[in-house]
């Protein structure tokens, strides 16, 4: 298919970078929007319209609700999609259903949606935490729950709580629609094993039972910026007050958001004193491998990884009143 | 998955891919003027709103979502222009920096707030803050200084004037609820507030 954006561009490119012809070339740029990469725009207004386009286009494809993640990418060039599928008007999508003990976001629901829902609050509370590590308000006021988990930033907060809350992903495709244990979902840096002919639809949790222990830790550059090292944490206590389930969600440590599972099989059982948690701190560090980049070193995310734990499982306990 | 086979068989879908736009009409209303504007699907609305309408009061910064100069309200939300697409606008409502002030030029109370505060320096990042502002007072007008330093956190002042614009907030506090006030009054209660502004 020609692309008369694409063209007039290019054109617009030729003339500017010939003598006297820079004028010409604004002219030609003018209301063109050249900051994104050109792109075919497809705006279906039913689910099945886009499932529809999705397979029939496929891998060209990108889908936009918020474009809070995939609009910096293409500003950037990080990626220059051929097609977009914008599902942000798509009906039936924006809502929260709760039914007996599982919370459902649709596509649609922002992160400022989910923050201000007392469901949010009340049934999925780490979730409910997790939420002003988000970016910022304008951010969180467009991008979607569905829209970071699909993206898969590693550093990124909602894939941990995901992976901590053991969260089903609903896909959706032209031949129906199954569930994604999020353990199975995220399989690389910004990558997950949703299908070129697949919408998340919505992403499903159990409603917290009574005593769930929460917290959100996170250490970032600025506040709002992505994690060097963050981390979701879950703890359940039995009558006894032994450690009956953990969760130790990592994100920013690895190219997927990753648990810390022996970490949790050693505090399973236990007592949680603040001994065990500085003993917990430290499998933590070990186990970890996280990469170095400009902004941390290995060892030093592997070291804030140990002390996020620490204050993490304090935090948890704090809200029981009883840490020994 | 269940049964993936039996629907795919009799779609053939490829054949037929729809083409896709890359242009789009849109109905916008900005500080309250409603049209129809025939646009780029790839142009950013922050270079809608600016070249298209000619608004250059909505500034722009870093262009992918990091420094907040962009910010506008978006029915009655702060969003940031930079990471919208112009066709994301249709049928909705925007107040830009120059939808604020009366048409005889008297200053908005965040304005004149921010003004009177000195929160204005080289000025580039002031319509991403005051729209920043004038979000949250709407959703909040008795927020703390925790709370405006929370939600003013996305906006980047790079003369770093960051004491004086909170200042501003605070001063915008005091205005917002009672209303517009003439200058002089203005004046001296901001030497009240200055003197204890930090104490």
């Amino acid at each position: 298919m020609a692309n008369s954006v694409t063209q007039r561009a290019g054109h617009a490119e030729n003339l500017a970078n010939k003598p006297g012809g820079r004028d010409q070339a604004a002219k030609i740029c003018k209301g063109l929007g050249v900051k994104n990469p050109p792109f075919a725009y497809h705006r279906p207004e039913t689910l099945d319209e886009a499932l529809l386009l999705l397979a029939q286009i496929g891998e060209e494809a990108k889908i936009m609700s918020g474009g809070q993640s995939l609009l910096p990418v293409m500003a950037i060039r990080l990626g220059q999609p051929e097609n977009i599928i914008d599902i942000s008007q798509i009906r039936g999508l924006d809502s929260i259903e709760t039914e007996s003990d599982i919370v459902m976001f649709g596509a649609l629901v922002t992160h400022s949606q989910a923050e201000a829902s007392p469901v949010t609050r009340d049934s999925v509370p780490l979730l409910h935490k997790a939420m002003p590590y988000i970016g910022h308000r304008a951010i969180r006021n467009r991008g979607t729950l569905c829209g970071s988990l699909a993206h898969a930033d590693p550093a990124a907060e909602l894939p941990a709580v995901a992976l901590a809350l053991d969260a089903e992903l609903i896909a959706a495709s032209t031949d129906g629609a199954r569930f994604i244990a999020a353990e199975d979902f995220f399989s690389g840096f910004l990558s997950t094993t949703l299908q070129q002919n697949e919408l998340l639809v919505g992403v499903r949790f159990h409603q917290a039972p009574a005593g769930m222990l929460t917290s959100v830790q996170e250490l970032s550059r600025r506040h709002g910026d992505f994690a060097l090292v963050g981390l979701t944490c879950v703890l359940q206590l039995s009558s006894d007050g032994l450690v009956d389930s953990a969760a130790l969600s990592f994100f920013g440590v690895a190219s997927t958001p990753s648990r810390a599972t022996q970490a949790e099989q050693s505090l399973v059982g236990s007592r949680p004193t603040t001994e065990l948690f500085e003993e917990i701190a430290n499998m933590v560090s070990n186990e970890l491998d996280p990469p170095s980049d400009t902004h941390a070193s290995a060892n030093y995310r592997k070291h804030a990884a140990g002390v996020l734990t620490k204050r993490a499982l304090a935090d948890c306990m704090s809200q029981t009143g009883v840490l020994t | 998955m269940s049964n993936p086979t039996d629907r795919s068989a009799s779609q053939t879908p490829a054949a037929q891919a729809p083409a896709g736009q890359t242009t789009r009409r849109i109905t916008v209303t900005v500080n309250d003027t409603t049209a129809n504007h025939d646009i780029a699907v790839r142009q950013s609305l922050s270079d809608f709103i600016r070249e298209d309408l000619g608004l250059t009061g909505t500034h722009l910064g870093c262009e992918h979502g990091v420094c907040g100069a962009c910010t506008i309200l978006l029915d009655g939300q702060a969003v940031r222009s930079c990471l919208m697409l112009a066709v994301h606008a249709d049928e909705t409502t925007i107040t830009t920096i120059e939808g604020l002030a009366e048409p005889d030029g008297t200053l908005h109370p965040i304005q004149q707030a921010f003004h009177e505060s000195h929160g204005f320096q080289c000025a580039f990042c002031a319509p991403g803050f005051v729209m920043t502002t004038m979000a949250l007072l709407n959703s909040n007008p008795n927020p703390t200084k925790e709370q405006i330093r929370e939600e003013l956190s996305g906006n980047l002042c790079r003369c770093t004037g960051y004491h004086t614009i909170l200042k501003g907030v605070e001063t915008a506090v005091q205005l917002y609820g009672s209303g517009r006030r003439d200058a002089s009054e203005t004046t001296d209660t901001n030497r009240q507030d200055g003197g204890t502004a930090n104490a």
